[in-house]
C-alpha cells in the first residue's frame, strides 16, 4: 500500500500541496481530480521520488520512500508524467525495453524480451513496435509509454494526465487498458486526469484536491455529488444515472 | 535619475579624464600656460574625451534603435553580427584597397555592417518561435561565423596583426588627426532622435505601425542604416567595444521605461558616463600601462549582462 | 551489427589518415627527426579529439539537449581563467604554475569544483530555458576570456609572456608536456564511464523517466559533470578551446548511426573527432601550408550548422 502523511511542497513561499494525507487502496484504481494548479501533479510526482518533498511522509509497502534504494523501488512503483517529451530517436521496441531496466542493468535476458512482446502485445503494438516513436500518433505513442510501464512490471502505477491530448477513442480504450490492468492483473493504478465523466466511469475511487488541500476523498457514488461538484468547481452540475454510471454535464 | 545630475556627472567625470595619463597636466599647468601641458591637452586628451564621449553616446543609441525595433532587449549591434561584419569590412578593404584612405575603409566597412544587419533582420523575419533569447544567440553565432571568415582570410593575407588592432577598442592611440571621422556620427545621433518617436511605433510592429500611418519598411531601413553607420564608424576609429549598446539601454529602460521620446537624451548621456568611468578604470589600474578599453568594458559589461539575464528571466 | 561495422568503416578511415599524416613528406634525411615531432602530435590530436568528443556526448545526454556542448557553455574559457588565477595567485615562478603537471592538476581540481557550482545552477531549477542557459555560457565565456586577458595585463606583462606559450596552448603549439598524463587520465575516465554506460542510455530519456527507471539520476549526472570538466581540462590544456567541435562531431555521430547507445554514441563520435580533427590538420598542415588555424574551419561550420539547429529547433 501507498500511504502519504502530511505532504507539504513549496515552491518559495507558495504551499502546492499542503498537509495532504491519503492511502491507495491496493487493486483499485484511484483518480485524483480538481480545478487547474490544485497540486495533483505534483502529489502525483511526490510519491513516485520524481520531486522531493518538504514535510511529511510516504510510505510504499510501509517503508519511508527515501529509505528505498532507488532500482528497488523502480520494481515496485511506475511513473508515467504527461510531459513526456524525449530527445532521442528510438522505435517503439526500444522504448518499451527500457522498462526492464531495473531488473536487467541494460543488459536484457531473453526473459526480459518475453516481458517485452508480452507488453507489446497487450497494448496492441506489434505492427508499430519497429516504428520511432517521432513518426507516431499521440495515442499511439501513449500506447508505447504505456507498455515500457507494463513491462516495468510494478505493483503501482501512476500516471500523470495520460488523456492528454487524445481523441475520444484513444481516451477510452487507454482507460479500459488500465482497468484490465487492475481487474486482470491486480495492479493499483492512480492517475491524474480532468475529464470528471472519466474518473466517474472507470476509477473505484476519487480523491478531489483544491488549493493544495483534499477537499474530499471517496468511493465514486459518494464524490460524484452535485453539492460537492459545485462547490469545487464553481460552476451548476446535474448529474444523471446513465448505464450504472454517473454522468455529469456541467457546460 | 533627472538628465541634469546625468550631465552634472558627465562634466565631473569628463574633467578627471583629461587630467589622468602618464605625463602630467594640472590645473596649474594650464593656468601659467605651459606649453607642454597644454600641448597634450589639445594633441591627446581632449581627442581622447571626445572619442569617448562620441563612442558612448553613439554605441548605446545604436543598441536601443536596435532593441527598439527587433523589440528584443538583447539585441545590439555586438548581439547582431553588425559590428563583426563591420570588422569584415574593414579587411575587405584591407585586402583589396589600399589602407590609407580611412573615408574609403569607413565606406567599406559601412557596407557590411549594413549588409550584415539586414541578414540578420532577415533572418529574424523568418524565425516564427521569437523566444527572447534566441534572437541574440542567432546574432552572435552570425557574428561567430563572420568573425571566423575574418580570421580565416585575415591568415591567407597575413592581416591578422591589423585585424587584431581592431578586435579590441583601444583609445591610447587616439591623437588630433586621428579620430575626426567620428564627428560623422553626430549628426546620426541627431537624426535618430528626430526619429525617435517613430522607431518605438515600429518597435510594437509592422500591422500596428501601418494602421497608425506609418510606413514600416521606410523606418526599419533607416534605423539599420543609422546604427550600421555609427558601428562602422567607431569600429573604423575606435575599436569593438562589446556590450556598450547591450547595457547602457537595459539599464536605462529599468528607470524610464521604453518610450524611445523619453529615454533617448538619458540613453546617451548614460552612455557616455559608463564609457568615460571604463576608460578611466583602464587607465589607472595598471597605472602608468593602460588596459584596452575593449577589455575593461567587456569585464564590466558582460557582468551586467548576465545580471540582467538572471533578472529578467526570474 | 550494422552500427558495429560503421564503427569498423570509421577506424579504418582514422588509421588510415593518421598513416597519411605520418608519412607524407617523410624521407630518408628527415625521419627521424620528423617522426619525433609527429608522433606527440598526433597523440595530442586524438586525445583532444576523442577528450572533446566523449565529454560532448555525456554533457549533451545529462542536459537532455543536443545544442549544448561543454565549451557552447564556456567552459573552456573557464579553463583559461583558472590557469590565469592560478599564474596571478601563486606567481608566475612558483611550482603550481610553472610546472605543466601541477599546473594541470590544480586546473582540474578547479575546474571539478566549478562544475560542481554549475550543477547546482543547471540542476537546481527545473524549469530553465536551454536557450537561456546558452546565452549566459556564451556571455560567461566572453566574461571569462576578457577577465582573463585582464588579470594578464595587470600581472607584470613581460613576466607573463615568459609562461603564456606552455600554458595557453594552440593547435601549432601542443602542450606536449602533458600527453602522458592527459593519456593516462583520459584512459581512466573511459574506464569508469564503460559501468556507467547503460544508466546514461537511461538518462537520455530524460530525468523523470530515468528516475522511474530507478536510475539515481543526480548522483550519476554528478559524476558525469567532474567527468566533463576534466575532459574540458585536457582538450583545452592541450590545444586550447575549439567551442564548435564537439557539436558537429556528436551531431554528425547521431546522424550516421542512428542509435541512442551510448557505447556506440561515445564510440563514434570518438573516432569522428579524431577524424575531424587529424584530416582537418592533415589539409592545413600538408595542403594549405599552414595558411589557417584549423579552429578557425571548424567554428565557421560548426557555427554555420549551429545557427542550422537554432532555426530548426525555433520552428517547433
Amino acid at each position: 500500500m501507498i500511504e502519504a502523511k502530511k505532504l507539504v511542497k513549496k515552491y518559495g513561499d507558495n504551499k502546492v500541496v499542503n498537509d495532504v494525507s491519503f492511502k491507495l487502496k491496493k487493486g483499485k484504481i484511484t483518480s485524483f481530480i480538481g480545478p487547474n494548479g490544485a497540486g495533483k501533479s505534483t502529489i502525483l510526482s511526490i510519491i513516485s521520488r520524481i520531486i522531493g518533498k518538504d514535510e511529511g511522509e510516504v510510505f510504499i509497502d510501509g517503508k519511508e520512500i527515501s529509505s528505498w534504494d532507488t532500482k528497488e523501488l523502480a520494481k515496485k512503483v511506475a511513473i508515467l508524467k504527461q510531459s513526456n517529451h524525449i530527445n532521442i530517436r528510438l522505435t517503439v521496441r526500444d522504448l518499451i525495453s527500457f522498462g526492464r531496466f531495473p531488473y536487467s542493468g541494460g543488459k536484457l535476458t531473453s526473459k526480459d524480451w518475453e516481458l517485452v512482446d508480452e507488453a507489446i502485445r497487450y497494448m496492441k503494438l506489434e505492427d508499430i513496435q519497429d516504428r520511432y516513436l517521432d513518426q507516431l500518433s499521440g495515442g499511439q505513442r501513449q500506447r508505447a509509454y504505456i507498455a515500457m510501464v507494463i513491462a516495468q512490471d510494478t505493483e503501482y502505477i501512476l500516471l500523470d494526465e495520460p488523456l492528454n491530448n487524445l481523441d475520444m477513442k484513444h481516451s477510452v480504450d487507454i482507460m479500459k487498458t488500465l482497468r484490465r490492468l487492475v481487474d486482470e492483473l491486480g495492479k493499483t493504478v492512480a492517475i491524474v486526469i480532468h475529464d470528471i465523466n472519466f474518473a466517474s466511469c472507470y476509477s473505484d475511487y476519487i480523491v478531489i484536491l483544491k488549493n493544495g488541500k483534499i477537499a474530499k476523498e471517496g468511493e465514486v457514488k459518494e464524490i460524484i455529488k452535485r453539492e460537492i461538484l459545485e462547490d469545487i468547481y464553481d460552476i451548476g452540475f446535474d448529474i444523471y444515472d446513465i448505464k450504472n454510471n454517473k454522468i455529469c454535464v456541467y457546460y | 535619475m533627472k538628465n541634469r545630475y546625468l550631465i552634472f556627472i558627465l562634466i565631473a567625470l569628463s574633467s578627471i579624464s583629461l587630467f589622468i595619463g602618464v605625463k602630467e597636466v594640472s590645473i596649474v599647468d594650464l593656468y601659467h600656460l605651459e606649453l607642454d601641458s597644454i600641448e597634450i591637452l589639445f594633441l591627446t586628451r581632449i581627442p581622447r574625451l571626445i572619442s569617448i564621449i562620441v563612442a558612448g553616446i553613439g554605441m548605446s543609441v545604436s543598441g536601443l534603435i536596435m532593441q527598439q525595433i527587433t523589440q528584443n532587449k538583447f539585441v545590439s549591434p555586438t548581439t547582431a553580427g553588425t559590428i563583426n561584419s563591420a570588422k569584415l569590412g574593414i579587411l575587405v578593404s584591407l585586402m583589396l584597397f589600399s589602407s590609407q584612405n580611412v573615408i574609403l575603409k569607413m565606406l567599406i566597412a559601412f557596407l557590411f555592417a549594413l549588409l550584415g544587419s539586414f541578414l540578420f533582420m532577415g533572418v529574424l523575419k523568418k524565425i516564427k518561435y521569437k523566444n527572447t533569447i534566441i534572437i541574440p544567440l542567432l546574432g552572435i553565432m552570425m557574428g561567430n561565423v563572420i568573425d571566423s571568415i575574418t580570421t580565416f582570410f585575415g591568415y591567407k593575407y597575413d592581416l591578422i596583426q591589423n585585424i587584431s588592432a581592431w578586435m579590441q577598442g583601444n583609445l591610447s592611440m587616439i591623437i588630433k588627426g586621428r579620430y575626426e571621422l567620428l564627428y560623422i556620427s553626430i549628426p546620426l545621433v541627431f537624426i535618430a532622435f528626430l526619429y525617435a518617436n517613430k522607431f518605438t511605433i515600429a518597435g510594437m510592429g509592422e500591422e500596428f505601425s501601418t494602421n497608425l500611418g506609418l510606413k514600416y519598411n521606410n523606418i526599419v531601413n533607416l534605423g539599420v542604416t543609422i546604427v550600421a553607420l555609427i558601428s562602422s564608424i567607431i569600429v573604423i576609429t575606435v575599436g569593438q567595444i562589446p556590450f556598450l549598446g547591450l547595457i547602457v539601454p537595459n539599464i536605462v529602460s529599468i528607470y524610464k521605461g521604453d518610450n524611445l521620446n523619453k529615454n533617448i537624451l538619458s540613453t546617451s548621456l548614460f552612455g557616455a558616463i559608463f564609457l568615460l568611468i571604463c576608460d578611466i578604470i583602464s587607465r589607472v589600474i595598471i597605472y602608468p600601462y593602460e588596459v584596452s578599453i575593449g577589455l575593461t568594458v567587456g569585464v564590466i559589461g558582460s557582468f551586467i549582462f548576465i545580471y540582467l539575464l538572471i533578472r529578467r528571466n526570474k | 551489427m550494422k552500427n558495429k561495422r560503421k564503427i569498423g568503416f570509421l577506424f579504418i578511415i582514422l588509421v588510415i589518415l593518421i598513416i597519411f599524416f605520418l608519412v607524407i613528406g617523410l624521407n630518408s634525411k628527415n625521419f627521424e627527426y620528423a617522426l619525433s615531432r609527429r608522433i606527440p602530435e598526433i597523440i595530442g590530436i586524438i586525445l583532444t579529439g576523442t577528450s572533446i568528443a566523449f565529454s560532448s556526448v555525456i554533457f549533451q545526454t545529462i542536459t537532455n539537449n543536443h545544442i549544448l556542448t561543454p565549451s557552447v557553455l564556456g567552459l573552456d574559457s573557464l579553463y583559461l581563467f583558472i590557469q590565469t588565477c592560478i599564474v596571478f595567485i601563486f606567481g608566475s615562478n612558483s611550482l603550481i604554475s610553472a610546472n605543466p603537471i601541477w599546473n594541470f592538476f590544480m586546473a582540474v581540481g578547479s575546474m571539478i569544483l566549478f562544475s560542481m557550482i554549475l550543477f547546482r545552477f543547471l540542476f537546481s531549477k527545473e524549469s530553465h530555458n536551454v536557450f537561456f542557459i546558452v546565452i549566459v555560457g556564451m556571455v560567461l565565456g566572453t566574461f571569462f576570456q576578457s577577465i582573463s586577458s585582464f588579470m594578464q595585463f595587470i600581472i607584470d606583462p613581460n613576466e607573463f609572456l615568459s609562461i603564456q606559450s606552455s600554458m595557453f596552448a594552440s593547435f601549432n603549439n601542443m602542450n606536449s608536456k602533458i600527453l602522458w598524463i592527459a593519456f593516462l587520465v583520459e584512459l581512466l575516465v573511459l574506464i569508469y564511464v564503460y559501468k556507467l554506460l547503460p544508466n546514461l542510455d537511461v538518462i537520455s530519456l530524460g530525468r523523470e523517466n530515468a528516475i522511474n527507471l530507478g536510475v539515481n539520476y543526480k548522483k550519476v549526472v554528478k559524476k558525469m559533470l567532474v567527468v566533463t570538466a576534466i575532459l574540458v581540462s585536457i582538450s583545452t590544456a592541450l590545444v586550447g578551446p575549439i567551442i564548435f567541435l564537439g557539436l558537429l562531431v556528436v551531431n554528425l555521430t547521431r546522424v550516421y548511426l542512428k542509435t541512442y547507445k551510448h557505447y556506440y554514441l561515445i564510440l563514434g563520435s570518438m573516432l569522428i573527432g579524431s577524424i575531424t580533427l587529424v584530416g582537418g590538420q592533415l589539409i592545413v598542415s600538408r595542403v594549405m601550408n599552414f595558411a589557417t588555424p584549423i579552429s578557425v574551419i571548424i567554428n565557421f561550420i560548426g557555427g554555420i550548422y549551429f545557427i542550422h539547429t537554432l532555426l530548426r529547433e525555433g520552428k517547433m
